[in-house]
């Protein structure tokens, strides 16, 4: 390793220490091209993926999958009935591989934990007063917290958007780090909320916040606001991860929520990832599709590519 | 002043109430006209399209649906000449408008006439109703082209279900222009779908295709062919309609059947207050 690349390295982790530091830092991070990002993430969209690659495609994003409910009519046997279905998509076919992780609200997350354990199926929970965010830090720490502890291995953060978009990023910052302290050794995705953000410069400067603050996971959305992932700004996103691991060595994973609901668009996102950040985000470790509906139309495709016959909703679970 | 070139007309697809080009690229002449090729792709687009209809059309009232049939009589009405001009005689265009107007009398008969109170040995309202079937795939008979795709579509969709037609390779200019007609009778998209091109492109896969809940075989003209989309039709216990038997007269009184067959009866049990 190069001195400039090792001393750039100690430049990042002392941006945290002042707020004027980090501004500098964040503002001078170079603009996004909104027409070529947008033109370039429909470029990506127009491959032709198909037969066996098409059936390989369609198992990654199965085992990409974060299969979520996060309502507020969730009970215990809704959210049993879907950590059985994370374990065994298609029941009638065995070699069907099983999703990446359940998704969560925290008080459902003991019931998950029953049907999961012993499996490798994660368990994320999503904290800190999601979706807004608008809550004490206490009680967002607590919320972390607990999840943690009813068994949680992975925890959904939202940043704390009014903080951002007022220019506070050292409270958007230390929030990160304390919920990555509370976190302990759950991985901890930190949701954007790119929605909210406006413009493609500030989803890449959240990105960054993000990652200098440690998160292990940038995410797109809550899925509660009408905008949720798009491929442009899952694009700014990973052209952020790719930059960061080049300038500090550590690889940073991108969870794009909301929205996506057909095989056709998971295949349009995993074409992107290949092609942006390359083969060592296409695993489920690093890249994870936060969705609920597109699971069952991943197994409908799946389904029409091992009988030839065009599956129908009606064969398939309803959650 | 140099001569007017006149504008000529492309027949596309009639999918979701709008009119797209086969995704395939693919198209072939019919009477001097370029008519789209539909692909299995299309034929899943266009039950895709069916299913999101069934919900808003099996549930909007009887009347309502009678209505619209009605209106599609009135439409067809005032574009008679264009179907003489694509060569449908002029008796068979009038035949298909009373046709329209005949099962529009039915939308809110027909549950009267095949439902009702059973009586039963005990203390309860035994009621049943005739509800729809669901998406229903069609293949439409060639001759008489006009009369013949009414008489399968109007009594498949005037109680509740919606339809995926495989129209005539040999007469597809009348099937997209009564698409016309449909796209402008109130009639929500995705209700009727026509797909033009080959039927042993389009049945099959639509015959196979587990979200299809009916198949009606009226217009296969090869009995191996049909005897295939049977079988194919059996693995979700589809209901089938076989072909018609040559020499069916299209003009005479069609009766119920063709209502009927593409209907549930949901039964109910209600205990009786004293």
């Amino acid at each position: 390793m190069t001195a400039t690349a090792t001393s750039a390295r100690s430049d990042l982790s002392e941006l945290g220490r002042s707020e004027t530091a980090l501004r500098t830092f964040l503002h001078g991070l170079p603009g996004v091209d909104q027409v070529g990002a947008e033109q370039r993430a429909a470029q990506l969209g127009t491959r032709s993926i198909k037969t066996t690659a098409k059936a390989q495609a369609i198992d990654l994003a199965i085992r990409m999958v974060d299969l979520t409910t996060l309502e507020g009519a969730d009970t215990p046997g809704k959210v049993r009935a879907l950590a059985a279905k994370a374990l065994r998509p298609d029941p009638a076919d065995p070699s069907c591989p099983h999703v990446g992780a359940v998704c969560v609200y925290p008080a459902m997350v003991p019931y998950v934990a029953e049907v999961l354990r012993g499996s490798a199926v994660h368990l994320a929970s999503v904290a800190t007063a999601f979706p807004s965010g608008q809550a004490p830090l206490d009680v967002k720490l607590a919320d972390t917290r607990a999840a943690v502890a009813a068994g949680a291995d992975e925890i959904d953060m939202v940043i704390n958007r009014g903080a951002f978009l007022a220019g506070r990023y050292q409270e958007v910052y230390d929030e990160i780090v304390v919920t990555k302290e509370a976190c302990g050794d759950a991985h901890l995705k930190v949701i954007l909320e790119t929605g909210e953000l406006a413009t493609y410069d500030n989803v890449r400067r959240a990105s960054w916040l993000a990652m200098l603050a440690g998160g292990d996971f940038i995410k797109t959305s809550t899925g509660k606001v009408p905008i949720a992932a798009t491929m442009p700004v899952t694009l700014v996103m990973l052209e952020a991860v790719r930059d960061f691991r080049a300038a500090t060595g550590r690889q940073v994973g991108v969870k794009p929520a909301g929205g996506i609901r057909t095989t056709k668009d998971a295949i349009k996102y995993l074409v992107m990832v290949n092609e942006t950040v390359g083969p060592d985000w296409l695993d489920p470790d690093w890249f994870r599709f936060g969705a609920s509906s597109l699971l069952n139309d991943l197994l409908m495709q799946r389904t029409k590519l091992t009988t030839g016959v065009y599956a129908g909703p009606d064969y398939f679970t309803l959650d | 002043m140099s001569e007017r070139v006149a504008v000529r007309k492309t027949y596309k697809l009639f999918i979701g109430g709008k009119f797209p080009r086969s995704e395939s690229g693919r198209s072939y002449i019919v009477q001097d006209a370029n008519v789209a090729l539909a692909s299995r792709k299309d034929a899943r687009d266009a039950v895709v399209a069916a299913r999101a209809a069934v919900k808003g059309w099996a549930g909007a009232t009887a009347y309502n649906r009678g209505q619209i049939l009605y209106r599609v009589a009135e439409m067809l009405e005032g574009r008679r000449d264009q179907f003489v001009a694509l060569g449908a005689p002029a008796d068979e265009v009038d035949a298909a408008i009373d046709r329209w107007v005949w099962y529009a009398g039915w939308a809110d008969k027909l549950p009267q006439v095949y439902g009702g109170a059973n009586p039963v040995a005990g203390p309860y309202f035994n009621l049943s109703a005739p509800e729809p079937t669901g998406v229903v795939a069609v293949v439409a008979p060639g001759a008489p082209a006009l009369l013949g795709l009414v008489s399968v579509i109007a009594p498949a969709i005037v109680t509740g279900n919606t339809v995926v037609v495989a129209a005539s390779p040999d007469a597809p200019l009348v099937a997209v222009t009564l698409a016309e007609v449909l796209a402008t009778s109130d009639l929500p998209g995705g209700v009727v779908n026509i797909l033009t091109g080959r039927i042993s492109e389009t049945a099959p896969t639509l015959a196979a295709h587990m979200d299809v809940n009916a198949i009606d075989l009226t217009g296969v003209a090869d009995a191996e062919l049909a005897a295939d989309l049977e079988v194919r039709a059996a693995e979700n216990l589809k209901r089938v309609l076989r072909p018609a038997p040559a020499g069916h007269d299209w003009f005479a009184d069609p009766g119920v059947a063709r209502m009927t067959v593409l209907l549930e009866t949901k039964t109910v049990w209600h205990p009786k207050g004293v």
